[in-house]
């Protein structure tokens, strides 16, 4: 495949790799968190961590989607799929996140109509070509994923679709990355940023870490050759006691994003006072609701939505693994009462959350020589 | 567990996988309250659904079904018998490269072929939906006609049912079929050792692909068809080039190359390491895959083949399956090892080395 078998050369990933072997200071241990669930999902498929020196150590971050979403917005998820004349559509990785009692699947399998959609657009086609039903779109992600939300929602609107409707649970990346940064606990050196985000909202989004917070990032791509590159910038910075955002992803992320895309959002988009996160609590402006002028298609103004606040399960360390806190198998339940098939965690179900990653291919001991 | 691995990892974090690996060994448990897709997937939801649940009720101790094999031995007088059952509930009916009707031949007949069985006969049966256009029919009846001519193998049996509208789907078929073992195969998960090379029958996760494209769910557009096909010939020329050193056969089918794989990895209680960069995969199913972020070897074959070779024997029986037609580019694609065992392992094309798992639940039913 051109353009992506280039940034997957496995020569070039061992000259990257020699190179940061020999940027790295050998007597300090660097702990760099990547934010976004992608660059995880990538690090585990092309086992990244065996190409690095023990002492680069990669974190993961609270940058996926699914693994974010708290235990109540998957009961009210349930509970609008259960509604009398609702189809209920979402991404597929939403289907097994455990609710209080169950998953969107098991409601599924009761009864309700859930449908799997690859994009919000699947979704208002289904309530087109459904006029006496009501369909509710699950919308999650960060700004990744916002603006196609708030294009279809534009589309519904200018197309009169009454019968659509959007159960909007998008979130934006700075809080709770500001919170991690802010914690007792932080002992992060550096950011793999997320490419796919800054492709929206810009690197420029990201400055404030480097200005408030004196850590440095790189805004990284998500090809193998990609991550290890940002890493090694990441290493040079820390190496030259540098402390800046860097763009790796120049092929494709501007300084400024995407300012169409931040247009749509902002109009059919506004932040929430509040909003709770998985492991995280409550964050506030860290959620995106609906604008007034697009109030008529929330379904949490439409329907009856319990939206009771639930306490995480007791033994679920979800909050942890997201703040990078602690290894995904560092976690009581890890692997053991918490699995992909039987998950307790949303962790566990995304193939982006950490835990799913290393138990799904991370199950192994790292190669490389202790340095 | 081997001194390097012991060496390399932390302890702690050594202990825990320990701890995990010691529970996916144990017998699957069956606890769900009802049946959901992901129980038909092919992955570690049907696993727990067959293990837990449908061997302990069926399975004689030490009996036929405990192997979990493709098909059944059957022992009749002298004559050495296998038997095999499949249902058919793909959706679209037809599709690139392929149909219904000679999914329902094909499946069956291979599950047949990888057990070192030719099929003799097959009975097939009819589920109707109420409404079912009668052209749709015929056409599925013949191609059920064509493949079974094919594959040389005789219907001997047969039903039919109607269900009401909505009970059913169009149509769906199932088919069972008996076949004689050839007398040169000695095939079975427990002839897999260390050393042995694993090799596919061809480039894989055609099938799977074919059919999501089918669906029309992503507006993609690729030349992709299916590769069902019967698997006989290409067994034939296995056990000819390789006869007791052909080790063990799998059909990947539902859960693809990945969950043959690692079921065999805990059947043998070996390690399989598989070269990514090794794995033949077509460029438009490898293109498709990448965009829908699907890994291939996860993906659904209906014509295509794992096999497990004695180290001596592979690179022939390499040669003489790549004169067979439809597998000039079968490839051996990775080894057998120890360590770790029951588990499959992936050396990636970028150098790194990771799990390669089954799936919980594939996101598309019915590809089958």
């Amino acid at each position: 495949m051109r353009y992506v078998d280039e940034f997957r050369n496995a020569e070039l990933g061992r000259a990257v790799a020699t190179e940061i072997l020999a940027a790295v200071d050998p007597t300090r241990h660097h702990k760099l968190m990547e934010i976004c669930g992608g660059h995880t999902h990538a690090i585990y498929k092309y086992a990244l961590d065996d190409l690095l020196p023990a002492n680069v150590e990669l974190v993961h971050g609270p940058g996926c989607p699914v693994c974010v979403i708290p235990l109540g917005r998957v009961d009210d998820a349930i509970a609008l799929a259960r509604t009398d004349g609702v189809i209920f559509t979402c991404f597929g990785d939403m289907l097994r996140v455990p609710g209080s009692d169950q998953t969107l699947l098991d409601a599924k399998a009761q009864g309700a109509d859930v449908r799997m959609v690859y994009s919000p657009l699947d979704a208002l086609r289904i309530a087109r070509e459904n006029p006496d039903r009501e369909v509710v779109f699950f919308a999650i992600g960060f700004e990744t994923t916002a603006p196609s939300t708030a294009l279809t929602l534009k589309r519904a609107k200018a197309e009169g679709v009454t019968n659509f409707s959007c159960f909007c649970n998008h979130v934006t990346i700075e809080p709770p990355l500001r919170a991690l940064l802010e914690s007792p606990d932080m002992s992060l050196d550096g950011f793999v940023g997320p490419g796919h985000v800054c492709t929206v909202i810009g690197t420029r989004a990201f400055e404030f870490i480097p200005a408030e917070y004196r850590r440095p990032v790189v805004i990284s791509g998500f090809e193998p050759l990609d991550i290890l590159q940002s890493i090694l910038m990441l290493v040079r910075q820390l190496h030259d006691g540098r402390c800046e955002v860097e763009n790796q992803y120049t092929r494709v992320v501007p300084r400024d994003g995407n300012p169409r895309a931040l247009e749509v959002m902002a109009e059919v988009f506004e932040p929430r006072p509040q909003f709770e996160w998985r492991g995280l609590g409550s964050i506030p402006r860290s959620g995106l609701g609906l604008s007034d002028a697009y109030r008529e298609l929330d379904a949490e103004a439409r329907f009856d939505v319990p939206g009771i606040r639930v306490e995480d399960p007791r033994a679920c360390q979800c909050g942890e693994v997201l703040k990078g806190a602690i290894k995904p198998w560092e976690c009581k339940v890890f692997g053991t009462a918490c699995t992909p098939e039987h998950a307790i965690g949303t962790c566990m179900v995304s193939p982006e959350g950490a835990c799913a990653a290393y138990y799904s291919s991370g199950r192994l001991a790292r190669q490389t020589e202790v340095v | 567990m081997s001194a390097s691995r012991e060496s390399l990892a932390g302890g702690r974090e050594q202990r825990v996988l320990e701890i995990i690996e010691t529970a996916r060994a144990k017998p699957a448990r069956f606890r769900d309250e009802r049946i959901t897709l992901a129980h038909g997937a092919g992955g570690r939801a049907t696993q727990t659904l067959i293990e837990g649940l449908l061997l302990p009720a069926f399975g004689a101790p030490g009996g036929t079904l405990a192997a979990l094999g493709d098909a059944g031995a059957v022992r009749a007088g002298d004559a050495q018998l296998a038997m095999s059952t499949d249902s058919f509930v793909v959706k679209p009916l037809r599709f690139p490269g392929g149909s219904i009707g000679e999914l329902a031949v094909n499946g069956t007949v291979n599950d047949l072929a990888v057990s070192g069985a030719r099929a003799l006969a097959m009975t097939v049966s009819l589920i109707l939906e109420e409404g079912l256009d009668a052209g749709v029919l015929r056409s599925e009846v013949a191609a059920i006609a064509a493949a079974a001519q094919a594959a040389n193998v005789e219907i001997v049996s047969g039903d039919t049912k109607v269900v009401e509208r909505g009970a059913a789907d169009g149509m769906y078929i199932c088919t069972t079929a008996i076949g004689s073992v050839d007398a040169r195969a000695r095939l079975s998960s427990g002839a897999i050792a260390p050393g042995d090379r694993v090799l596919v029958s061809g480039p894989i996760a055609a099938h799977g692909m074919a059919i999501m494209l089918a669906r029309n769910l992503f507006e993609l557009d690729a030349a992709i068809e299916s590769d069902t096909c019967s698997l006989w010939p290409a067994v034939d020329a296995l056990l000819d080039a390789a006869g007791s050193d052909l080790h063990c056969m799998r059909d990947a089918t539902r859960g693809g190359v990945a969950s043959v794989l690692n079921e065999l990895a805990r059947a043998a209680g070996v390690a399989v390491t598989v070269r990514e960069s090794d794995v033949p995969v077509d460029p438009s199913v490898a293109a498709a895959a990448e965009l829908l972020g699907i890994e291939p070897m996860h993906v659904a074959n209906e014509g295509r083949l794992v096999a497990f070779l004695a180290p001596g024997a592979a690179e022939h029986a390499l040669s003489v399956l790549q004169g067979v037609a439809g597998c000039e580019q079968a490839a051996l694609i990775g080894e057998v090892g120890e360590d770790p065992p029951g588990m499959v392992l992936v050396e990636t094309g970028f150098g790194g080395r990771r799990v390669m798992d089954q799936l919980v639940g594939d996101p598309l039913p019915r590809i089958c």
